[in-house]
């Protein structure tokens, strides 16, 4: 371990430089460089996407980097597997540790490496002392006995972060860890991150909460869409500082949103709740218009949305389609009331890979491409030939597995099957996530001309530029509940990013 | 069905025109599954009608239809169930009990008519039962159904014990004893006509359509729309349904009823289904291939018993068909490539 704990810094204990990591289609890392100092706190801040979760799986031996150069206590190293990462010290806690619910404590923390006795068997007493020992030290009052399956989600964390120390790691991760905790929880938390610096540990804080990453954090790191935005320390930074280099882009791409004509509401929703994903949801959409939904990953937007849509039911309040109150059971109602879906899973919801595109096409409206029940296969083909073609998909024959497509044409085939069906209301749910910049054009391109044609569209989408440059109308939501509603000159991306993180003095 | 076709009418968009279809329908046909079956199926005839004189005798190919006509017409429903991703264990276990409860009821002085339409009612239930559980609840099938085969059968045993019905009304042994006319029997008749059926419900109907759809992906099946726990739920009731059937037709050729009837029928419609080439894991699969595969079992049994096989070997011969057809549509595929 380093000597040096001096708050001025030192040198760091991990450095990473000109990390690139490309996946087929999207490059999630360009060059970015990370610095980590023992005794201190670097909170990791970037919006969705930014690359944050890469660069975690980076250091914990989970992907490897295609380029760029990882130091541990200035010597170059690479972690070819999670153990390696393990036994150079680094050690992740994350928003859902991996433990193991059936062992006890004293077992999950010494999983892997359990002290050994005669005959190479596990010295359950020794390992047990030792764990009783390791979970005094952060002041955390658990039975090594216990099988984790009992204990709460704060004393899981408090596990693991026995389990880091129990390896001697010298670099520990946090990703969202206070994400599920409640606010005694979190405050036991930082006073356990307080221990951890103490005891020269270097962290690496990830969250999207402002107020918590002033708190405990000594430095900061920016990133924005995979690349490295800049770094230092929190004594000289400001919030308002933090936003802008998070979203400070200008807008590099052309929106194609064309003028449309916003006419009289056609949906209503009145205090929509569900019991655990959302509360109190309420909001007007009109025709012709597009309403951006943006927030954070797990904020219960497409919660509500697949609410709409029939998947799950709320508990409480109404949805009213042209002043008529539907009550929508299932998708096959949500459907006949004229909403449709587009869902952000386009693997698992969306494409029924295994039929062929014009199937996929024409599933929802067999009722039209049939007779009496008997299937029509000129009216199919006919049918998914006018909205593939409207869609400008690229196929060898309407007759190809959907799942031969690339994600983008899947998605064109996904939103010409809706479209198909002529809703008055089409829900788009991340639709252009993990999709190429061709198909992507293409999807703004339609969404537009869909509003023009007096479609009522929302946009559920944690992309900045996209939602912006989209929508008419954009509401943000924070942990289940409508944060705010920004419309013309307050749609920026400074009000969107605090209205999402929940920094006062966001209303507008 | 059309090459590749261009439709002129269609709006000029700005889109390139996709040809609906590459290959044509005959030229796929060939390269099928089917074909490959029918292919065997003619090579057991002929090596049947080389092995045996007795086997091409109209009279006795009549007999021996009967090693499939019921097996297959549970089969043909069995098919849609595994299509969608489900599979019902407890055929053999509803034959039985349904066989019970006509027995019963012929206990009780019930004409031919109320027997049928009891025994229709009791598979109606069994696969209700079934279906509740399983669309209704979420329970996996596999557990589900492998519950009610022990139950099924289990209430059978309660009923009978070691006894077994016997004197089932004089009309009432048409169902399985009949001829239509000159070798072809009522079964066989029933067999050709739910053939005919089940190929239109599958491959004709935005039900079938459904039912491929459900067993690819059932979560985005739901998300287009389709209300998929009642389609499982129907596919249950019509498993039920044609397990009834099957038992009446079963129950009137025996003319008696044990709790051990159709003992063992479920495996056999399973292998029938799996080797028509229904893939296990759901999505795919065909009728014309079922009705083939059943020919095929049904060629098979009767062959090797003219041969004098004892029914041990036979049961090692059909275990292992079923291990075979498993791998053979992966070899199949690799050899497609």
């Amino acid at each position: 371990m380093q000597a040096d704990t001096s708050a001025a810094g030192g040198t760091p204990v991990l450095r990473l430089s000109g990390i690139t990591k490309s996946f087929p289609g999207v490059r999630a890392l360009n060059g970015v460089g990370l610095e980590l100092f023992p005794g201190q706190v670097t909170a990791l801040i970037g919006e969705n996407g930014a690359g944050k979760s890469t660069i975690v799986k980076i250091l914990t031996g989970i992907y490897q980097p295609d380029e760029g150069v990882i130091q541990v206590n200035g010597r170059e190293t690479r972690f070819p597997t999670a153990q390696a990462a393990g036994e150079a010290g680094v050690t992740a806690i994350h928003q859902e540790t991996v433990l193991f619910d059936e062992l006890t404590v004293a077992e999950n923390i010494f999983i892997g490496h359990a002290p050994r006795g005669r005959f190479g068997l596990i010295d359950t007493r020794r390992m047990e002392n030792e764990a009783r020992r390791l979970l005094a030290s952060i002041g955390a009052d658990l039975d090594p006995r216990q099988r984790l399956r009992e204990l709460g989600i704060a004393s899981k964390h408090l596990v693991a972060i026995a389990r880091a120390l129990s390896i001697d790691a010298q670099v520990v991760i946090m990703d969202e860890p206070t994400a599920a905790l409640s606010h005694k929880e979190i405050h036991e938390l930082y006073e356990l991150v307080e221990k951890l610096k103490a005891q020269g540990k270097a962290i690496l804080f990830i969250s999207h909460k402002f107020d918590e990453i002033f708190r405990i954090a000594d430095r900061w790191t920016v990133f924005r869409d995979g690349q490295y935005v800049g770094a230092g320390l929190m004594s000289e930074v400001d919030e308002a500082r933090l936003v802008q280099l998070m979203v400070g882009r200008e807008v590099d791409q052309i929106y194609p949103k064309r003028h449309a004509e916003i006419g009289a509401p056609v949906l209503t929703v009145a205090g929509y709740s569900h019991p655990t994903e959302f509360d109190d949801i309420g909001f007007t959409l009109h025709r012709g218009e597009i309403l951006g939904f943006y927030g954070l990953v797990g904020a219960g937007r497409s919660e509500v949305m697949q609410a709409l849509f029939g998947i799950t039911r709320p508990s409480k309040g109404a949805c009213r389609v042209d002043g008529q109150v539907m009550v929508l059971r299932s998708t096959a109602e949500a459907v006949n009331a004229g909403i449709v879906y587009v869902p952000e899973d386009r693997g698992r919801q969306g494409a029924v890979k295994g039929l062929p595109i014009f199937q996929n096409v024409t599933l929802p409206s067999l009722n039209r491409t049939s007779r009496s029940g008997f299937l029509r296969l000129a009216e199919e083909f006919a049918m998914a030939r006018d909205y593939t073609q409207r869609l400008d998909l690229r196929a060898a024959s309407l007759d190809q597995d959907i799942g031969l497509l690339s994600g983008g044409n899947q998605q064109k085939v996904v939103i010409a099957k809706w479209l198909a069906t002529k809703p008055r209301i089409i829900i788009l749910d991340e639709p252009t996530k993990g999709i190429d910049i061709g198909s992507k054009a293409a999807v703004h391109d339609f969404m537009s001309e869909l509003a023009a044609e007096g479609l009522a569209v929302i946009m559920v989408s944690s992309e900045i530029p996209e939602v912006l440059g989209m929508s008419d109308r954009v509401i943000v939501m924070r942990e289940g509940r409508i944060a705010a509603e920004f419309t013309g000159d307050q749609m920026t991306p400074e009000n969107l990013v605090r209205a999402a993180a929940g920094i006062e003095g966001a209303a507008a | 069905m059309t090459d590749i076709s261009m439709n002129k009418s269609a709006p000029v968009a700005k889109g390139r025109q996709i040809p609906d279809r590459l290959t044509s329908g005959w030229k796929r046909g060939l390269k099928s599954w089917e074909a490959l079956l029918l292919v065997v199926a003619v090579a057991i005839f002929i090596f049947n009608s080389f092995a045996s004189p007795y086997f091409l005798d109209p009279w006795s190919l009549s007999d021996a239809s009967f090693n499939f006509t019921e097996k297959a017409m549970i089969a043909f429903a069995m098919a849609l169930l595994i299509i969608a991703g489900d599979i019902d264990l407890s055929v053999a276990s509803i034959m039985a009990l349904v066989s019970t409860v006509m027995g019963v009821a012929m206990g009780l002085g019930a004409s031919t008519p109320v027997l049928v339409f009891l025994g229709l009612g009791t598979g109606l239930l069994c696969g209700a039962f079934n279906g509740v559980l399983v669309a209704g609840m979420g329970l996996p099938s596999i557990v589900v159904t492998i519950g009610t085969m022990s139950l099924f059968r289990g209430i059978s045993y309660i009923v009978l014990g070691d006894g077994a019905f016997t004197g089932y009304p004089a009309d009432f042994a048409f169902f399985g004893q009949g001829y239509v006319w000159w070798v072809i029997t009522f079964e066989l008749v029933l067999f050709a006509l739910f053939a005919v059926l089940f190929g239109l419900l599958l491959h004709g109907t935005s039900f079938g359509r459904m039912v491929y759809a459900i067993g690819n992906n059932a979560t985005a099946a739901r998300f287009s729309g389709i209300r998929v726990n009642r389609v499982r739920f129907i596919l249950f009731l019509l498993t039920g349904v044609m397990s009834a059937i099957a038992a009446i037709c079963l129950t009137s050729r025996l003319g008696s009823t044990r709790p051990s009837i159709a003992q063992g029928f479920e495996l056999e419609v399973v292998t029938m289904v799996v080797l028509g080439g229904v893939s296990i894991l759901g999505g795919s699969g065909s009728i014309p291939g079922v009705v083939l595969a059943a020919l095929i079992m049904g060629l098979l049994t009767f062959g090797l018993g003219l041969l004098n096989v004892p029914g041990i070997v036979m049961s090692i011969i059909i275990g292992a068909l079923l291990i075979g057809v498993i791998a053979l549509p992966r070899l199949w595929k690799m050899v497609r490539r």
